[in-house]
């Protein structure tokens, strides 16, 4: 701890916290304090636990171990009512207002629970507006949310919150809807806050905001507590190492198995733009046959979208996209799948499965106009699902009681496991993978790694998307940097090191 | 799944009717009535030849109304529109099978196409403005509802009216359908004299089950709606188009919701006329509801349904009320959602169970 918090108290302690979902570890023994007047940064990829741990916090969910000191007292909560009641209040990423109602009406909503008609306004608006003077939070109290602009919104939900007694303020990723003239506005908000003695707790995966406001800044990753450092010792490249990791196992040699026909090809490829921003731009990938080609990025880069496009779910400005030289720039995803291209999404389990349906209905999915699964009178082949779907339990080690079983009741490794396994049989002619192992655990991991890499070497071009550096430096055959939307570096995969990485993703390498 | 988990699954709608039978007598004993009568009395009423034919001829319509509603629902939508659609389909039916002239089984089957068409358009416009201008089917198709009984009342007064001979009265109903466009009852082929008519339609609402089966559970197209139902984002990321989808959907809903008129119509009134029986729209749903949108259950919910309203007739005469029905109908309703609900969530958490004892094991 830096001399400079030493005489301060501990706002809230968080001692061995632990949380977990079936088949994912969501918060793995964390323990780290947050001192009183501080704002306090948690930065973390995806998945790496943050939320939970702030749903622990607002007690919209309880540990499973470990305890919390919430201004030195021992706190259980039982709903996010007693958080409240204990000074803690969340600002959530998408906010929590009634639109056709005024800001002092939205802000004293829920504490006085008469009828609206009967509320007193002159009861209620000078306190508010006081409150909103005390902590430089300029808004006009009489305002209708529907007039207000987002960063206008957001101040509303902080009084709001304040209004109820916090001291201690939860924002998740509030910057995320943010322009970037309103993130500059917040911060000046949040330093004045933390004058006047609010703690703050700022959860973000944008590590220049992180570098510009927090005092302290805890970094997770897979659902552990890796460090917590202040400002002074921090630096971009070193959370970037903490949020990724550094210890990189030695890709395996081998010999290439390229092949000089082309995969997958894109040509000057655009998004369309959403809020104002293209999300990926000027994209041009040659992926050949017996090809792994990674994309490193750390998420919200625009790899999403880049996905979506080539699957034809997401529309593009400009651009073309050729499978094996046919052009598929203008077909849709039902088209784009026959022709050949297999899709291992991010999300298992709402875009990859149908986890109210068995095992043999989900082999089926994403080849449902197949001549594999189709008739040639559109009559489904269960026959065939049914033989598919024990193939792919067998071959990917899919631990089930049978094929009948529904996907649900998989472990969340096993599903991974059944998806990759429907995705890479029957021939695909290019593999978009996106997140392949993202919360697996070890070893669901490793076999998917292999089957990816014996693919590979049968013949298949696959895009790997993740933001998993063992995974993209142990099997790509490329490696390209997203950032912003652009593919901004390529790197040489037996070269490159986690720092160069590291740098590139967090856009310092430019 | 384990076998005791099967029994289970095929035991809950008799256990639900248990309690549904508890409740019942819980409030005849509230009443002051015997329930033990009553029980009695609507049985012996309920499964008299007389009332057997009733039954059945009240559960077709019922039952095609309900696959109808289930149609949607499997694809996640909800067809509220049922009611306006049959019966606008059955007007117009009526009307061109008036005009038409056509050999008997042509004739007949031209009525059901001519139904079919006229409901699935009514209920496309829905899928229509889902599709394109963003409006929930539930709010679209209630107000086509409206819009499609004012258009009823409108082409029945001053259109399709029936001529009196003098010309000078309207009659707001059809003419009737000549001879070739009607269906004979089925008693004289299965040879039972001393009943009632028995609608030679149950013979279509059995087909409609099987299409609706073959539809939804084997075909392409079926697995495109489920699947959409059960998760329409990996629907779409496996290439499902969902706005194509859901015109179809709509599509198919209404034109299954355009037989609904049909044994009515072609089996009974053989006209339109301002008797013909509304609110089966409505009806359908609670079937659906009742037989989970199985094509089997449905087909009992519609019999169960339709022998609660015969059944309950002689309670009247024994002073008993009537609407003791009404309260039965909706107990049984909500006992079996409510079970069904338990029991799947108890099988879940037991094939959860199940697939985690196999990790286990061979960990």
């Amino acid at each position: 701890m830096a001399p400079k918090f030493l005489n301060m108290n501990t706002a809230i302690e968080i001692k061995n916290i632990s949380k977990s979902f079936p088949g994912v570890l969501a918060n793995d023994d964390v323990s780290f304090d947050i001192i009183s007047g501080t704002i306090h940064a948690i930065v973390g990829e995806n998945g790496a636990g943050k939320s939970t741990l702030m749903k622990i916090l607002y007690g919209m969910q309880k540990p499973d171990n470990g305890s919390l000191k919430i201004n030195g007292l021992d706190s259980k909560f039982q709903s996010p009512k007693d958080a409240i009641s204990a000074g803690i209040g969340m600002v959530h990423q998408h906010f929590m207002l009634a639109d056709n109602l005024t800001v002092w009406e939205n802000i004293v909503l829920g504490i006085d629970n008469s009828n609206l008609s009967k509320i007193k306004k002159s009861k209620y608006i000078p306190d508010i507006t006081d409150l909103s003077k005390k902590y430089s939070l300029p808004i006009d109290v009489n305002l209708t949310i529907d007039d207000l602009g987002v960063g206008e919104k957001q101040r509303v939900e902080i009084l709001k919150v304040l209004y109820r007694g916090a001291n201690i303020l939860i924002l998740d990723e509030p910057t995320a809807v943010l322009v970037p003239q309103e993130v500059e506005e917040l911060f000046e908000n949040l330093k004045n806050l933390v004058t006047q003695g609010v703690t703050i707790l700022f959860i973000s995966h944008k590590l220049d905001e992180v570098m510009e406001i927090a005092d302290r800044i805890s970094v997770m990753r897979g659902g552990k507590h890796i460090g917590t450092i202040n400002k002074e010792q921090a630096s971009k490249k070193i959370l970037a190492e903490m949020m990724i990791g550094k210890d990189l196992p030695t890709p395996p040699t081998r010999e290439s198995v390229i092949s000089s026909e082309n995969c997958l090809l894109l040509e000057n490829f655009s998004g369309v733009s959403n809020l104002g921003k293209k999300p990926f731009e000027d994209i041009n990938l040659e992926i050949k046959k017996g090809e792994i080609c990674g994309i490193a990025g750390v998420e919200g880069n625009g790899q999403r979208e880049l996905s979506e496009a080539i699957l034809g779910l997401y529309p593009i400005e400009s651009g073309n996209i050729y499978l094996e030289d046919i052009e598929v720039t203008k077909l849709s995803t039902r088209e784009r799948r026959l022709t050949g291209i297999s899709f291992i999404p991010e999300d298992r389990q709402s875009q990859g499965l149908v986890v109210e349906s068995n095992l043999i209905e989900n082999i089926i999915l994403g080849k449902q106009n197949s001549t594999v699964y189709s008739s040639k009178f559109k009559n489904v082949l269960f026959k065939n699902a049914s033989k598919n779907s024990k193939d792919v339990v067998d071959n990917y080690d899919v631990k089930t009681p049978s094929v009948q079983t529904l996907a649900l009741a998989l472990s969340g490794g096993n599903q991974q496991k059944f998806v990759v396994g429907r995705e890479i049989d029957g021939k695909p002619r290019f593999l978009l993978a996106s997140q392949p192992t993202r919360g697996v655990d070890i070893g669901a991991q490793a076999l998917i790694w292999d089957k990816l890499k014996e693919a590979r070497d049968m013949g298949l071009g696959v895009l790997l998307i993740s933001a998993d550096l063992d995974e993209l430096l142990g099997l790509s055959d490329k490696l390209y940097v997203i950032y912003e939307g652009k593919l901004v570096k390529q790197l040489e995969p037996k070269e490159a090191t986690p720092e160069q990485l590291g740098s590139y993703m967090t856009g310092l390498g430019i | 799944m384990k076998i005791y988990l099967k029994i289970l699954s095929f035991l809950t709608p008799v256990i639900a009717l248990a309690i549904s039978f508890g409740l019942t007598t819980f409030i005849l004993i509230i009443i002051d009535r015997d329930p033990v009568e009553t029980f009695t009395l609507m049985f012996d009423y309920g499964t008299t030849g007389k009332s057997i034919v009733s039954i059945l001829n009240r559960s077709i319509p019922l039952y095609i109304s309900a696959v109808a509603v289930a149609v949607g629902f499997k694809m996640g939508m909800f067809n509220i529109g049922v009611e306006g659609q049959y019966i606008l389909g059955a007007l117009i039916a009526a009307q061109v099978g008036a005009v038409l002239i056509l050999p008997r089984p042509l004739h007949v089957f031209t009525i059901f196409i001519v139904a079919a068409i006229v409901s699935g358009i009514w209920a496309g416009i829905s899928g229509y403005l889902k599709v394109k201008k963003g409006v929930h089917e539930v709010i679209s198709t209630i107000m086509l509802n409206y819009i499609g009984a004012g258009i009823v009342a409108y082409l029945l007064a001053n259109v399709f009216f029936e001529k009196d001979e003098n010309n000078s009265l309207k009659v707001p109903q059809t003419n009737y359908l000549s001879e070739s466009g009607q269906l004979p009852p089925l008693n004289n082929i299965l040879g039972i004299e001393d009943l009632p008519n028995l609608n030679s339609f149950i013979v279509g609402a059995v087909f409609v089950g099987i299409f609706y089966y073959w539809l939804v559970w084997k075909t392409s197209l079926g697995f495109d709606l489920r699947a959409t139902g059960l998760n329409p984002v990996a629907a779409k990321f496996s290439g499902a188009d969902p706005n194509k989808l859901i015109v179809l959907a709509m599509l198919i809903s209404g034109g299954i919701a355009g037989l609904v008129g049909m044994s009515n119509l072609v089996g009974y009134f053989h006209r339109y006329t301002i008797d013909f029986p509304t609110g089966l729209g409505f009806a359908g749903i609670t079937v659906a509801l009742l037989g989970r949108n199985h094509p089997i259950g449905m087909a009992l919910g519609a019999i169960l349904i339709s022998f609660l309203e015969r059944s309950s007739q002689i309670l009247d005469l024994n002073d008993i009320p009537k609407e003791i029905e009404r309260i039965m109908q909706g107990i049984v309703i909500l006992v079996v959602v409510v079970s069904y609900e338990v029991v799947r969530r108890y099988i879940l958490t037991q094939e959860v169970k199940l697939a985690s004892r196999i990790v286990d094991k061979n960990e």
